[in-house]
């Protein structure tokens, strides 16, 4: 190697150094970490840790109850999440992508939740949800339907189902967006086309848009799905993971674990199997991403 | 290499330098010997502490850097992180339960202020309510081994009770000078709120220790101390009549519709603008809440009771203790001067202060005199205190979580007291047969 190639290399991996650094020590590091934790029973404060193997594993997976309700729970929420924001963003993308008056006011409009702090969104919601002064109850009320009024985010049979309407109107936006950029990357010309040939709105949206929305879908499901599972803010302003264990989702239990309990080495197992899921559905939806763009 | 890169290498170089230069000023008044470096969370006091802390320099010559670090989560999130890398500041404190303090000792982090509480015959620890210095003192034996001795000053005291809306009393023909002191008559009173249309009790219980607190004011009231204390011990179970009769109490709220609606799921802070806006007739809630309802309505016109008892065998124990506690840090090298500076705080004059900027009951006992007619009311039951972290034993966290959560399942009635019992039993079981961590 000659002199001036072995500067250029050094020059190379001297620039390549402090992003190098920067990686290990707040990604690659922490990351051993938690994974080093999890065989540990740690307080977080002493200096002294105690190794249990997979010990935190097998406690996490055969006897903690609330975790499984947790899963459970955000499960719950991520399928309505799937279908119903998603469906509710692509209705509202199709309509926008109309030439119709005002649209650049609407994409604002919609894409204001998805800004808004969750904390602020969950406490706004608790005066709508609220069970003696709500404005839901109180419009339940002036339609004629007094007897359907109830304190929404204290019922079991409403409180999940009320958190995940809030985490939707919250999230809707950003399907909404990403949504409308693909439909607006579909050419005009095959719509018209179609519809030259006889083809109705139905057959269109069938044949073409379907078919060439599919990459969009699932990258949209896999955002949708990652967001859901990890929801947290809106639990903790809306109803604490509260009654009972009816709204637990896997982060109030990771950090019941920590801060509750202070039982570090515990709740980073619980991190570890929670990023395992994680990475398997995303890891699914990427298979079913790839396999859908062979076929369209 | 080119000028170009050679310039942005350069310009990278300088940044990495200065980064570490921004925080050398908070290192050198660290270093400073006349310099004692304060952490606190409490943004309602900063204004007067600072303020103290300003005077501390003019009488003493003293420098005291108060640095805010707030809300109490993040707080207690970076003094754990100072901790491990042994970063402390010189007077802090561990906001957590009995066994986080514990564990700050242990690993050397908090010193033992014993010398200093007993030295002339004990001057400084006599001015303080006992209850509050035993929030953060650990007797011989105590079940974490921790060195017996005085390891917090109380800048502050709080305890829990009721309290009730004399106008809305009034409005149901109640006497608002005369609240219910028996669960009973409790009850009756609700019926006459109910009858006029007024809601009954509101609390945060969707945070959970509101729960616990309640609970554990009827299960000293039914059971007495040692008997709770033994069950945490495992020596009675939860399915015990006594404790059925605590769960029952709630089973009976909900019965007796004497809740405001969501209470299950409510946090405090909505709790308390629900009770200062006159829409609930009781509530239950700490001594601190004399200063937030006085910002959320200073018309609220309201008094203090004591948790109606259920059971003459015992008498009602109320949650109480320091409500904020300093403790110094043991590797400190300004240790004698953070003492000085607590000696000084916690002092008649400055504690009076304290009190009557930030409406807290102060720690000190000579500065009663001073407070207003509801603190007062508050501070006449210091003696009527207990709280888990006087407790010589303590239940599972676990075992608490499920305790708890399961009064919220009551509340609903989803659950009965019996079926709740059986849970929190078979927690406690579980735990006890797994020696593997649990939490």
């Amino acid at each position: 190697m000659t002199w001036a190639r072995f500067k250029d290399l050094f020059t190379t991996y001297l620039f390549v150094v402090p992003a190098t650094i920067l990686f290990l020590v707040f990604s690659l590091i922490p990351f051993m970490k938690v994974f080093q934790l999890s065989v540990f029973e740690w307080d977080g404060i002493s200096t002294h840790m105690q190794f249990v193997g997979l010990q935190n594993f097998k406690n996490v997976l055969f006897h903690d109850l609330p975790w499984l309700i947790s899963l459970r729970n955000a499960g719950v929420i991520t399928l309505l999440a799937l279908t119903f924001q998603n469906i509710l963003a692509l209705i509202l993308a199709m309509i926008v992508d109309r030439e119709i008056k005002g649209k650049n006011f609407y994409r604002v409009v919609f894409y204001l939740p998805p800004v808004l702090s969750g904390i602020v969104v969950g406490l706004v919601w608790n005066w709508i949800f609220d069970g003696s002064h709500g404005l839901l109850n109180h419009m339940l009320a002036s339609l004629g339907h007094p007897g359907w009024a109830r304190s929404w985010l204290a019922d079991p049979k409403t409180a999940l189902y009320g958190v995940a309407a809030i985490h939707m109107w919250k999230g809707f936006g950003w399907g909404f967006v990403i949504l409308l950029a693909g439909l607006q990357a579909i050419p005009r010309e095959l719509g018209e086309a179609a519809r030259v040939d006889g083809a109705g709105e139905w057959y269109i949206f069938s044949r073409i848009t379907v078919p060439l929305m599919l990459p969009v879908f699932f990258l949209v499901s896999i955002l949708t799905i990652l967001g859901t599972m990890q929801i947290y803010d809106i639990i903790i302003s809306t109803t604490n993971g509260g009654p009972g264990y009816h709204t637990e989702v896997p982060i109030t239990r990771i950090l019941a674990a920590m801060l509750g309990s202070s039982q570090f080495g515990y709740a980073c197992s619980l991190g570890i199997i929670f990023g395992v899921i994680l990475l398997a559905v995303s890891m699914v939806q990427m298979r079913l991403s790839k396999w859908s763009a062979k076929y369209t | 290499m080119n000028a170009f890169f050679a310039r942005r290498w350069l310009a990278v170089m300088i940044v990495l330098a200065i980064i570490p230069l921004t925080s050398c000023s908070q290192k050198d008044n660290a270093k400073d010997p006349n310099t004692v470096l304060v952490w606190h969370w409490m943004t309602d006091r900063e204004e007067a502490l600072e303020h103290l802390a300003a005077d501390y320099q003019k009488a003493k010559g003293v420098h005291i850097q108060l640095e805010l670090y707030a809300p109490s989560d993040a707080y207690a999130t970076k003094v754990r992180a100072a901790a491990q890398t042994n970063t402390l500041p010189d007077i802090f404190s561990v906001l957590g339960e009995s066994r986080d303090l514990a564990s700050f000792i242990n690993s050397g982090h908090i010193a033992n202020l014993a010398s200093a509480m007993e030295a002339n015959k004990g001057a400084w620890k006599k001015q303080f309510f006992p209850k509050a210095l035993a929030t953060t003192a650990f007797s011989a034996g105590n079940q974490y081994k921790v060195t017996p001795g005085y390891y917090g000053v109380p800048i502050d005291v709080t305890n829990i009770q009721m309290l009730y809306n004399k106008d809305l009393f009034k409005k149901a023909g109640l006497n608002p000078e005369k609240p219910p002191k028996t669960w009973n008559e409790f009850l009756k009173d609700n019926q006459a709120l109910k009858a006029a249309g007024l809601p009954g009790l509101v609390s945060g219980w969707g945070e959970t220790w509101l729960i616990d607190c309640f609970a554990n004011n009827y299960a000293f009231n039914l059971m007495g101390e040692q008997k709770v204390l033994d069950t945490f011990r495992g020596k009675v179970p939860y399915t015990d009549p006594d404790w059925l009769a605590v769960l029952g109490l709630f089973e009976q709220l909900r019965k007796e519709d004497a809740l405001v609606s969501g209470v299950v799921t409510m946090v405090n802070k909505t709790a308390e603008q629900i009770f200062a806006t006159g829409k609930a007739a009781f509530a239950l809630n700490g001594s601190w809440c004399v200063n937030v309802y006085h910002g959320m309505n200073p018309d609220l016109n309201y008094g203090v009771m004591l948790p109606p008892a259920f059971s003459k065998k015992y008498p009602i124990k109320i949650w109480g203790g320091a409500g904020s506690s300093f403790m110094v840090n043991a590797q400190s090298s300004k240790l004698n001067k953070a003492i000085d500076f607590l000696q000084w705080l916690s002092a008649p004059e400055q504690q009076a202060y304290l009190s009557k900027e930030t409406a807290n009951l102060p720690a000190n006992r000579q500065s009663l005199k001073e407070v207003p007619a509801v603190l007062a009311e508050f501070a006449s039951q210091m003696d009527s205190t207990t709280h888990p972290t006087q407790w010589p034993v303590h239940e599972a966290p676990k075992v608490v979580e499920a305790l708890d959560k399961g009064i919220q399942s009551i509340l609903i009635g989803e659950k009965t007291p019996l079926q709740v019992a059986d849970d929190v039993e078979a927690m406690k079981k579980s735990l006890a047969q797994n020696t593997s961590p649990q939490p």
